[in-house]
């Protein structure tokens, strides 16, 4: 009894709690769902499609998890910077003006590393708004929220632009001999390199502190700014890595439709990892957990066939159903009748 | 002082993205010119001869597609200067009340024509009234304006044709191949767009008379990623059980045909599954020929000559039809069937060839 306490009391068990459920229901409704094989030398199966489809939420939301922490606030940019260094990538390989190529401008790894480091520089724009003028989060990353997939568009020539190179696919598809999908690389990557970080230096204490009260910290010593700022930028490398990603998978970069409504996603895989809006503690293998959520549930329905008009229904059911659960005036509510009911059942035993 | 620099900021970046609007404008009219060479023999210059210029305005959309582009392009290389018309084009960026906002301008500049492709079907009866008052004949394009009927002519495509049209093709080919059963997976564009309803619409008509089997249908929201996303759940769902796929545009076909090289299912001309799309975009036709996509239905986006027929005809005193359907030709990539018979939506039957998609077809597309 007091080792099931435990695990429940445990910050990442609800999340992960909640994602076994919607399995679950998968696993009642249908069994194949678990199905994994290998066909033509890759693995095959919704669960793999799961692990794969949700990459790009899920590198957003360990960006997402560190700028909500320190600031208290949420970069709603994320999704048209995802756009804009697409298309920043797609208009070096292909050159200016060119709608649809078959060999590259440049090298495939100077064209990515532009379209990354163009995602640190949208980073770097909000964590200087943020951090050094003291704007709130979401009208400072309004700005490129509004202005980067129109200046994507522009560097594109307004058109969508084909990279036709066999190895540009490789990040959103498979490299051939290797039979998991890229993208779980590329996400774990992003996981390990931000965990490591965060435990082998102080980033992370510094984080939580800044985030809780940054004059308190900065008193403590710590510079508030600077974390906030670092912050960002990792946010915004983020946002240029799941760039990547999706603009690999359709081998183009379609500037209007690329990273369209994941801001909205990977700030919900944050709230639905447990992690408190209002800055302070964070918890990053939660908001992962939480992404992975987020992409079971529209793998389930396309799965089962919900039609495309009631699906958003079903999925906000969901979701609304997962944060009722976690939040903590329904705990302490769930806490209390307990209590009361403890209480009773000790009354009546007195009675007999 | 926080709020100064607040509001420098946010006034910088407002510049910045209007610099950026403009730039997409002045960049187009550029494009025009380059393409003019090849239009200029279609101009009768007459009007330029008494050096009295027609002025048209233009309330475009937006620039949100290859197809928006192709559409933009056709209205500004027909109504060019050598045509004898003065063309003022506003790019709306999808505002429904921006273009409200460039009607009402183009009306107090007192422009002879006005070209309207509206953002939305409703809201505008006060401002065509206006232009209406002013004696400005107000020309419909593409999207279609529901609450008033104060514009002259409408422009564009009936896409339950598009929809009723593949259904005859499909009909005609399956006797043609002599396949008996067909399964079909629907990947659908945008909900309650009307592409969407009026492909839907006419397809659904022949599913339902010839009691095809729809196994199921989803969005793909007219995107590549959409595309393919849904075709990977449905290669789970429906492995080995169906043989058409019909996507409501080619960017979902793209993602359709890549899901379905990696599940490893044959598709196209030699292969189990037939794919049909719609639209018929360079890309598109370049699959047609390369027989990845069996048929492709065109939503033709060259409203410009038609438009320019129009104002031809108001100027000369004629009376011009409130409707014009572009004409739009149906691509197939195998040369079996010449031609298709069906039941249009105004109830005609009317019989229409299949044109076989060549190198040089691909080359003259949009």
């Amino acid at each position: 009894m007091d080792k099931i306490k435990k695990l429940t009391k445990q910050q990442l068990f609800l999340p992960f709690f909640c994602l076994l459920i919607v399995l679950l229901i998968n696993l009642i409704k249908s069994p194949t769902f678990f199905n994994i094989g290998i066909q033509h030398g890759v693995l095959y199966g919704r669960i793999i499609d799961i692990l794969n489809r949700g990459s790009e939420i899920a590198i957003l939301a360990v960006g997402q998890t560190l700028v909500v922490a320190v600031s208290a606030g949420t970069d709603i940019s994320v999704g048209s910077v995802m756009s804009l260094s697409a298309c920043g990538t797609c208009m070096m390989l292909a050159g200016y003006g060119v709608n649809s190529t078959t060999h590259l401008a440049v090298p495939m790894g100077v064209g990515i590393l532009f379209g990354i480091f163009l995602g640190g520089l949208c980073g770097a724009m909000n964590g200087a708004l943020v951090a050094k003028l003291k704007i709130q989060p979401m009208v400072a990353t309004l700005i490129l929220f509004t202005a980067a997939r129109a200046v994507g568009l522009l560097l594109c020539n307004n058109q969508i632009t084909y990279i036709r190179y066999e190895p540009y696919k490789y990040l959103g598809n498979f490299i051939p001999g290797c039979p998991i999908p890229t993208a779980i690389f590329v996400t774990i990557a992003v996981i390990a390199v931000v965990s490591i970080f965060l435990k082998k230096t102080a980033l992370g204490l510094y984080i939580q502190s800044a985030g809780i009260n940054s004059r308190a910290a900065r008193i403590a010593g710590i510079n508030s700014a600077l974390i906030c700022f670092v912050c960002y930028v990792i946010c915004g490398l983020c946002a240029g890595i799941a760039g990547m990603v999706a603009s690999s998978r359709i081998y183009s970069a379609d500037s209007n439709n690329i990273g369209l409504n994941y801001e909205l996603d990977a700030i919900l895989a944050v709230a639905l990892g447990g992690n408190s809006l209002g800055g302070g503690k964070f918890n990053l293998a939660g908001s992962v957990i939480g992404a992975y959520t987020i992409q079971a549930i529209t793998t389930t329905l396309l799965a089962m066939g919900v039609s495309t008009d009631q699906a958003p229904v079903v999925k906000a059911i969901i979701v609304v159903i997962i944060v009722v659960v976690q939040a903590p005036t329904f705990k302490e509510w769930i806490a209390n009748n307990e209590a009361k009911r403890k209480a009773l059942r000790a009354e009546g035993g007195q009675q007999a | 002082m926080k709020k100064k620099v607040l509001s420098a900021i946010i006034a910088a970046a407002m510049s910045v993205t209007m610099l950026a609007g403009c730039g997409s404008q002045e960049s187009a009219p550029a494009d025009t010119t380059a393409q003019t060479p090849d239009e200029a023999p279609a101009a009768d210059g007459a009007p330029a001869a008494d050096g009295e210029m027609i002025t048209v305005g233009f309330a475009q959309v937006g620039h949100e597609s290859d197809w928006r582009t192709a559409s933009t392009n056709s209205i500004q290389a027909a109504l060019s200067k050598e045509n004898g018309i003065d063309l003022q084009f506003v790019d709306c960026d999808n505002d429904s009340a921006e273009q409200l906002e460039a009607v009402r301008n183009f009306i107090e500049q007192d422009v002879d024509y006005i070209v309207i492709d509206p953002i939305v079907s409703t809201g505008w009866d006060t401002v065509l009234t206006e232009a209406d008052d002013a004696g400005i004949p107000v020309i419909v394009i593409d999207r279609t304006i529901d609450d008033s009927d104060k514009y002259v002519s409408w422009v564009g495509s009936e896409f339950t044709n598009e929809g009723l049209a593949a259904g005859a093709w499909l009909k005609a080919y399956a006797e043609a191949k002599g396949i008996k059963e067909l399964n079909i997976l629907e990947i659908t564009g945008t909900t309650g767009s009307s592409a969407e309803i009026g492909r839907t619409k006419g397809f659904h008509q022949y599913v339902d008379s010839e009691g095809w089997n729809l196994l199921d249908s989803q969005t793909g929201d007219f995107t590549q990623d959409g595309g393919q996303k849904v075709m990977e759940s449905y290669c789970k769902s429906y492995s080995g059980k169906f043989n058409v796929v019909i996507c409501q545009n080619d960017n979902e076909a793209f993602g359709a045909i890549d899901a379905m090289k990696a599940a490893g299912v044959s598709y196209g001309v030699d292969g189990d599954v037939i794919v049909i799309s719609f639209d018929a975009c360079t890309a598109g036709l370049q699959m047609v020929l390369d027989k990845e996509i069996n048929a492709d239905f065109q939503c033709n986006p060259l409203q410009g000559p038609d438009c320019l027929k129009i104002i031809q005809a108001l100027g000369a005193g004629q009376t011009v039809d409130k409707q014009t359907f572009m004409a739009e030709p149906w691509y197939v990539s195998e040369d079996i069937l010449k031609e298709i018979t069906y039941k249009n939506n105004s109830g005609t039957d009317v019989t229409e060839p299949l044109v076989v998609v060549d190198a040089a077809t691909v080359e003259a597309a949009y």
